[in-house]
């Protein structure tokens, strides 16, 4: 196994478009990296640039200490999982393990040896003279590793691999590949469109959007300190919370003024020197699902009415409509016990100790904790 | 009232059939019987019974001309051409299809150009080319200018376009040359599109007339075709004999046709020339 890495990798179109714009990311050996965005974020062409299907506009891709930028697919070594499998139809799946050590000119035994192994692994023994076409969306998906498997590659490389199948079924075989490529040791990296996914695979994860890197880190950093607006919404399920607001100077320092009402910002030295800059700027104020309660009282602090209830069992998400979030659709998660009816107007009380604050054009300025107070009249 | 409408359909499709079907059941049937029926019944619904029937007239036929000689010479040239014209059409179609290099979208275009010029356009300055280079009267003259085929090229560039990348790509990774991609991956998924092209090159072939009498002169090489329409003038004149002599003819075709069949239909349908 090897460490990876993109350094300033490009890469547009005939056409103009840009897939990936000067992205940068070192994926070190033996590490699980995900890479994770919505459709068209260039996290795929960025698997197929590692892979050498595509060619990148600039930049250098290094394996190793080695420049692959201009060695063949096969000179790399490294190994792909295609969203939709791509096992060659037309041939068993013996064969279609045996092909790349059949290309790699290795002897006919050696070829069945390593085919026998790798089939053990995945206990795909007694389908080996079956076609693709008779198994089912599990068991091709366990072909399509048997075929990274076996060429003993340099690193791993998954392109959605479980878009394919169904929840259940999703959720084993995740734990399946987390679980195999800690035993191998090997260099991973896997794309996917979906955040769980991401954040429950991944040691850590690179968060793509238009092609430029927004933010890379283990899950819960990117969870607790998004570095911009896109992260806040795209990490969680459902995403962080944002409002306009405005950092105002109060009575006893900064504050950030909304719509009807104001949150308090730390008293401390550090925040207060961090926010100055600011003020009379503004702001997007974020707050996840839930940092969000609701109150029975509508006479002080903000308000919302609740526009849908969706019921998780344990749980509930409540989605508000408010006057000082008018962007966005908030939502809030909160126990089952108290009675909630769509249309019902609520006080929302907003936990400060847990806020998070964006520049007008998406880049993070702080995220703070503090102890939990009331609004400022 | 719908059925009486469906059995109305099925019966003009009978008739339909039954029409085209007519012509090669009375050449099969008269081929068997002796020239004298097969006169007295022209014209009659006599003419699709079987009469006095013997091989006879399959045996005349070797008798009066050398019709091993001819099958062999239109099986020979027949199968070169739909061999070497599937190698080279279809790998010119996988590089237009597939491959970057430049000046494809020029040559495409040409190729698509040349589709609509009949071989009757350009017959004569053809044979005065391959005329200069010694050529004519062989097998080389009858093979070589139909190898490379630009109906051929085309249906084999729609088809292998319509193939998902992701088994190129896979194959790529897995350390397969742009060769070995085409040999080990293509062909075997391109089934429909090679039977296609098999039996349309086939067919034209093995009809071929106005080429072979253009270019040849003696019987050493001449095919099928120009030896049914010598035999025709051939006195006396014997319908019996030419019915066995067309049966003959036809029967390649439709093994050929019957072997292929499976995929044709496919192909003609993946390739999106039957609408």
């Amino acid at each position: 196994m090897a460490d990876i890495e993109f350094r300033h990798i490009s890469k547009c179109y005939p056409d103009g478009s840009e897939a990936l714009v000067d992205f940068n990311l070192a994926v070190a050996d033996g590490e699980l990296m995900v890479l994770v965005g919505p459709s068209g974020c260039g996290k795929s062409t960025s698997l197929r640039l590692l892979a050498g299907l595509d060619t990148p506009s600039s930049g250098e891709l290094l394996l190793g200490d080695r420049r692959i930028n201009d060695l063949s697919p096969r000179q790399r070594k490294l190994a792909m999982v295609f969203q939709n499998y791509a096992l060659y139809p037309h041939m068993s799946v013996y064969a279609n393990l045996a092909f790349p050590l059949k290309m790699a000119g290795l002897s006919r035994a050696a070829i069945k040896h390593r085919v026998q192994d790798v089939a053990g692994v995945l206990e795909l023994g007694e389908f080996l003279k079956r076609k693709p076409g008779q198994l089912s969306g599990g068991q091709r998906q366990r072909v399509a590793m048997g075929r990274a498997l076996v060429r003993e590659p340099h690193a791993f490389l998954l392109d959605e691999p479980l878009s394919n199948l169904d929840a259940k079924l999703r959720v084993q075989i995740r734990s399946e590949i987390a679980a195999l490529q800690r035993r191998l040791h090997a260099t991973m990296i896997y794309v996917t469109h979906d955040q769980v996914e991401a954040m429950t695979l991944g040691a850590r994860v690179a968060v793509l959007h238009q092609g430029r890197l927004q933010q890379v880190g283990v899950p819960q950093a990117l969870y607790d300190r998004p570095a911009n607006l896109f992260v806040a919404g795209f990490i969680g399920s459902p995403g962080m919370n944002l409002f306009p607001a405005r950092v105002r100077s109060g009575r006893d320092g900064l504050i950030l003024q909304c719509e009807g009402f104001a949150l308090p910002v730390p008293e401390d030295a550090a925040t207060q020197q961090l926010l100055a800059p600011h003020a009379g700027e503004a702001v997007w104020v974020g707050v996840r699902p839930e940092g969000l309660a609701l109150g029975s009282s509508v006479a002080a602090g903000p308000v919302a009415s609740i526009s849908a209830i969706e019921v998780l069992g344990y749980e509930r998400l409540v989605y508000l409509d408010a006057s000082w979030a008018p962007e966005q659709r908030l939502c809030a998660r909160v126990g089952m016990q108290a009675p909630l009816q769509s249309g019902e107007m609520v006080g929302i009380e907003i936990d400060c100790s847990a806020l998070h604050l964006f520049h007008q054009k998406g880049q993070a300025i702080a995220h703070w904790t503090l102890p939990p107070a009331g609004y400022i009249p | 009232m719908v059925s009486i409408w469906r059995a109305c359909a099925y019966l003009l499709l009978l008739a339909a059939a039954l029409l085209f079907f007519a012509p090669a059941a009375f050449m099969l049937i008269g081929s068997l019987k002796p020239d004298a029926q097969v006169l007295a019944e022209a014209g009659r619904l006599q003419a699709f019974l079987p009469g006095d029937i013997s091989l006879q007239n399959y045996h005349d036929v070797f008798v009066r001309v050398a019709f091993g000689r001819y099958l062999g010479n239109s099986l020979f040239i027949t199968v070169c051409v739909v061999v070497f014209g599937l190698l080279v059409n279809a790998l010119a179609g996988y590089a237009l299809a597939r491959l970057e290099w430049r000046g494809r979208r020029l040559l495409l275009a040409a190729i698509l150009a040349i589709l609509i010029i009949p071989l009757e356009a350009i017959a004569v300055p053809l044979f005065y080319e391959l005329s200069l280079l010694g050529w004519r009267d062989s097998y080389l003259v009858q093979i070589a200018p139909f190898i490379a085929n630009a109906f051929s090229v085309y249906l084999f560039y729609s088809f292998f376009l319509g193939l998902p990348r992701e088994f190129e790509d896979a194959a790529r990774i897995d350390g397969a040359g742009s060769l070995r991609i085409f040999f080990y991956i293509i062909v075997p998924n391109s089934r429909p599109a090679f039977a296609t092209v098999a039996i349309l090159t086939f067919l034209t072939q093995w009809s071929a007339f106005l080429w072979p009498l253009l270019v040849t002169s003696s019987e050493r090489v001449r095919p099928l075709p120009l030896a049914i329409a010598n035999f025709y003038t051939l006195p006396p004149l014997q319908w019996g004999d030419i019915f066995a002599f067309g049966s003959m003819m036809v029967a390649p075709v439709l093994m050929v046709f019957l072997l292929l069949q499976r995929w044709f239909v496919r192909g003609i349908a993946a390739t999106g020339l039957k609408d």
